[in-house]
């Protein structure tokens, strides 16, 4: 018989624990929830919009009724829980109906906090906390149809603006009142505030700052507010907005401990083992959250353990704030006060009413607060959450990840700003409307739900940032956010970084090995996690792994690119860019014999055969092979190309032998499997022809010796390379290439240019290991020259000889 | 369906596991698919997208990867994975004895 699984709490929490449930575990549990409110599942971030008149019930309704049935789950709404009684494992609910359960998910929520002041009880005087509030404040704004009502607010912060800003669109006059003298306080500071509040101000709102109400006043409804200070307002509608407290009155009458909030350890478990708490009610590690992007943390981990996984953990989350209210844009996230320890940099254009500050400990973001330009939240939250070491970009910073060389996507900055049909996504046609439609549409909340249904952002990535920005816009602040820790794909929970810690550590020696040891949630994984666990096998165990050929992407598989009509690209390897008129020779006649329609030059100076058939490869490969050609490795996560400029041999400003510098890197190099393209180039002086400084590895020689640049490209999202050091001879450049190459080998994700990586690892990390420790340098450098042995095989000699004869002939020809 | 389309077109073990293989057939190809446990399935080989050759992508579970744009789609019923909406022509396939036996007439889908 099944387990009994009983939810009290229908809210976005609970349910979505219910929802992560039924992903890895659907059978597992029959399932009972319980909910006051007399609704299905609703966004309850979206009832700011929806006060504001941009949204309706219906829109942000998560999960209806139907979902309930489908998933065969009993829905008693309308029935607030009052008793579980914890050794007979029983709920029951206010109505009398009672449930049995074997575990328990208590999602209660959070209580808006009343101020105990005279009055607080007067019909008019609501909290804003659910579609009941919401109702009662659309009433009283409609209420007076020929004067407008007056709404007075209490409380400045978060949720007193929304629905200050709601109340205002409804057409009432608001005012709100803020015993503080700064706005948001919790989530801004001063500057940062005073702008906002110009800003509320110019749209209609009238602030009363540094005011503590005293009294309501009224005899049948509200009438009045009155201050401290003896200052008396007339009120129509009181909205009580100071704040939310964790619901634990349940909780503490069954003898569930509570502080705060209910106590819960990592995997979300209360001190009753068999009952789980998630979302505001709950306090872990001694916090409480009130956004969606951690309570959609926790309820993975919850579904997890009662899936009986048990491998998930929750460590806490690092929020961010974003305001709801259309127009302005405003973001924090972390530690943004700063103290003795920190630094702080600002940035400050009053006239366009920009504000930006970013605080910095030991060249690691510790917050980060932003006004009217708020684009690059999402990035510094990142880099925070990571802790990257930003001392490679200090100077850059504040300008913005787009100062960082994103040639391809510098103006499109502000995507509030932007018209539906601004294109979002180059590579799939994406617009802003489609997204924004689709998110609220399909109530879309992470960027993985985004790219599935709209594609935007699922080809060359580039814009990944500015649809986030587009989640956050859309949704509001808390959407849920890319994790820090991302999954490898969905076959796993294991990030890439668990994923090669475990192939190390257990020895695990094959794909199949891996998803088992590792217990893949699917039956042979997916065509994202199987190649790069074939990629990390054979970076660890060179020599030693044998290489899945059925998880390589087809381009790998059969060592030639693949061309939309289904033909295969050609490219043979031309050392160091030179060749010679009989290789030109050799070319040309082959290209004659198979008929191939287009020659091309590519960008990495190699000539390209176009339009070739399967079948033909391999033979086209043998007649290569014979006039000395290899395999360029065009078509792989692999060394692709060395560019050169003529150097000093023929130009007289070359300094040194950069083609002979060239030939000898690609000789060294070539054959090696890397996580993503790798292209290198040599150029013979600062004038720099080759285009060294962006590529993966550049040198540019100079009359001392070498200049080493580490982590450019071309391509998307042009990134200019990082000076890594100078060298004085040939044979360090070799070095330092062998051991730059085989840390990126080594380090990276796979699919992770050495663009992104150097941006995510820092450059520092990579000069100590490299540059600053000898000894690290030859250790990775030799590990590179053990695992070219095994590299270092033509696979089209190979092929060209018989090998995986499979893949270049059909099964059969019919007809 | 008559029983003249019924052909035996090579097997099991000609096809690597998690991998497929072509029948070209003056109708256009039509690739053969082989799962981690053995079944075989056969569709067209051309992704309901942009025509992609399903036979060259990676096979995971009833699935398979098309090579171009990474739909998925599913071998036993030729429809594309959700969100993604579109149909591959499936055919019948059986096995005997370790052979391969492909209807060269589509089903309805």
């Amino acid at each position: 018989m099944k387990e009994k699984l009983v939810l009290v709490g229908n809210g976005m929490a609970g349910v979505r624990a219910l929802e992560e449930l039924l992903k890895i575990a659907p059978e597992h549990y029959d399932i009972t929830v319980f909910g006051a409110e007399p609704y299905g599942n609703y966004n309850r971030i979206m009832l700011s919009p929806v006060l504001a008149g941009e949204k309706t019930i219906d829109e942000i309704m998560l999960n209806d009724e139907q979902w309930y049935i489908d998933n065969g789950i009993t829905l008693h709404k309308g029935k607030l829980v009052t008793e579980i009684d914890r050794a007979k494992r029983v709920v029951r609910a206010a109505d009398g109906t009672e449930e049995k359960y074997d575990r328990l998910i208590l999602a209660s929520g959070s209580m808006p906090f009343i101020i105990p002041i005279p009055g607080k009880d007067l019909p008019g005087v609501v909290a804003f906390r659910d579609i009941y509030d919401v109702d009662r404040m659309l009433a009283a704004a409609h209420a007076n149809a020929q004067g407008k009502g007056h709404a007075v607010v209490i409380g400045g912060g978060l949720l007193g603006l929304e629905a200050a800003n709601g109340l205002l669109k409804q057409g009432m006059q608001v005012s709100v009142v803020h015993l503080l003298d700064t706005l948001m306080e919790r989530q801004l500071d001063k500057p940062a505030a005073t702008l906002l509040k110009r800003s509320l101000e110019e749209r209609g709102l009238n602030f009363l700052m540094g005011a503590q109400t005293e009294a309501i006043l009224g005899k049948d409804k509200v009438e009045s507010v009155r201050f401290k200070d003896g200052l008396e307002i007339s009120a129509d509608l009181v909205v009580m907005a100071v704040g939310i407290r964790p619901n634990i009155e349940l909780a503490k009458k069954v003898g569930l401990h509570c502080e705060r909030g209910v106590v819960v350890n990592d995997t979300m478990q209360t001190y009753d083992p068999r009952v789980y708490a998630v979302g505001e009610c709950v306090q872990h590690r001694g916090e409480t959250y009130g956004l969606v992007a951690p309570l959609f943390e926790q309820a993975k981990v919850c579904a997890n353990h009662l899936a009986h996984l048990g491998f998930a953990r929750y460590e806490g989350s690092v929020t961010s704030t974003k305001l709801k209210v259309t127009g302005i844009d405003l973001f924090s996230a972390g530690d943004f006060h700063g103290d003795d320890t920190t630094d702080e940099m600002v940035l400050q254009d009053p006239g366009r009413g920009v504000y930006k500050k970013v605080v910095i400990k030991d060249n690691r973001i510790q917050g980060a607060v932003m006004y009217g330009d708020t684009i690059d939240g999402a990035w510094y939250f990142q880099l925070m959450r990571d802790g990257t070491d930003i001392s490679g970009f200090r100077d850059n910073l504040l300008f913005g990840q787009a100062h960082l060389g994103d040639s391809g996507h510098g103006d499109d900055n502000r995507v509030a700003a932007m018209a539906d049909s601004a294109e979002i996504c180059g590579c799939n046609g994406v617009c802003k409307g489609d997204i924004v439609k689709a998110i609220s549409d399909k109530k879309l909340f992470t960027l993985d739900e985004v790219r599935a249904h709209t594609k935007a952002s699922s080809s060359c990535g580039s814009c990944t940032g500015l649809v986030e920005a587009l989640l956050a816009y859309t949704l509001g602040g808390d959407y849920s956010q890319t994790p820090s820790k991302k999954p490898m794909c969905p076959c796993t929970e294991h990030t890439h970084d668990d994923v090669r810690t475990a192939i190390r550590a257990e020895g695990i020696k094959s794909v199949r090995a891996a998803m088992d040891t590792l217990n893949w949630k699917t039956e042979d994984g997916c065509s994202k996690c199987r190649p790069a666990l074939n990629y990390y096998l054979l970076c660890q165990w060179p020599g030693d792994y044998v290489d899945d050929n059925q998880s390589r992407f087809i381009n790998e598989r059969v060592h030639a690119n693949i061309q939309k009509d289904g033909t295969y690209s050609v490219i043979p390897r031309m050392w160091g860019g030179e060749t010679t008129p009989a290789e030109l020779m050799a070319i040309a006649q082959i290209a004659e014999k198979y008929k191939v329609p287009t020659v091309h030059v590519t960008g990495g100076q190699r000539i390209d055969l176009l339009g070739v058939k399967k079948e033909d490869l391999p033979g086209m490969w043998g007649d290569l092979s014979k006039a000395g050609f290899v395999s360029g490795h065009a078509y792989g996560k692999a060394i692709r190309t060395v560019k050169t400029c003529v150097g000093k041999t023929w130009c007289r400003f070359g300094t040194q032998d950069s083609t002979q510098m060239g030939i000898d890197l690609e000789k060294l190099t070539w054959g090696s499997w890397t996580p993503h393209k790798f292209k290198l180039a040599v150029s013979g002086c600062p004038r720099n022809c080759a285009e060294a400084t962006i590529k993966d590895f550049g040198v540019v020689c100079v009359d001392s010796g070498y200049e080493l640049h580490v982590g450019g490209n071309g391509g998307v999202k042009v990134r200019a390379t990082d000076f890594l050091c100078h060298v004085k001879t040939e044979d360090e450049v070799k070095e330092y290439c062998a051991a730059f190459l085989q840390l990126y080998r080594e380090d990276a994700h796979y699919l992770e240019r050495t663009a992104p990586w150097v941006e995510r690892i820092g450059l520092q990390y990579i000069k100590d290991k490299v540059v600053e420790d000898a000894e690290s340098r030859a250790v990775l450098a030799e590990r590179f020259r053990v695992s070219q042995q095994y590299a270092q095989i033509d696979p089209w000699k190979e092929r060209a000889e018989g090998r995986d004869a499979h893949e270049y002939s059909p099964l059969m020809r019919v007809g | 369906m008559s029983e003249s389309n019924w052909i035996e077109v090579g097997n099991v073990s000609d096809i690597p596991k998690l991998g497929a293989r072509v029948v070209r057939t003056p109708d256009g190809d039509i690739a053969v698919f082989r799962t981690a446990n053995d079944e075989i399935f056969a569709l067209r080989d051309k992704c309901p997208h942009k025509g992609g050759p399903l036979s060259q992508g990676i096979v995971h579970g009833k699935r398979v990867a098309c090579p171009l744009h990474d739909w998925k789609i599913n071998l036993d019923t030729g429809l594309a994975a959700a969100p993604d909406e579109g149909c591959a022509a499936r055919f019948p396939v059986t096995v005997e004895d370790g052979r391969i036996m492909l209807s060269l007439t589509a089903e309805l889908a």
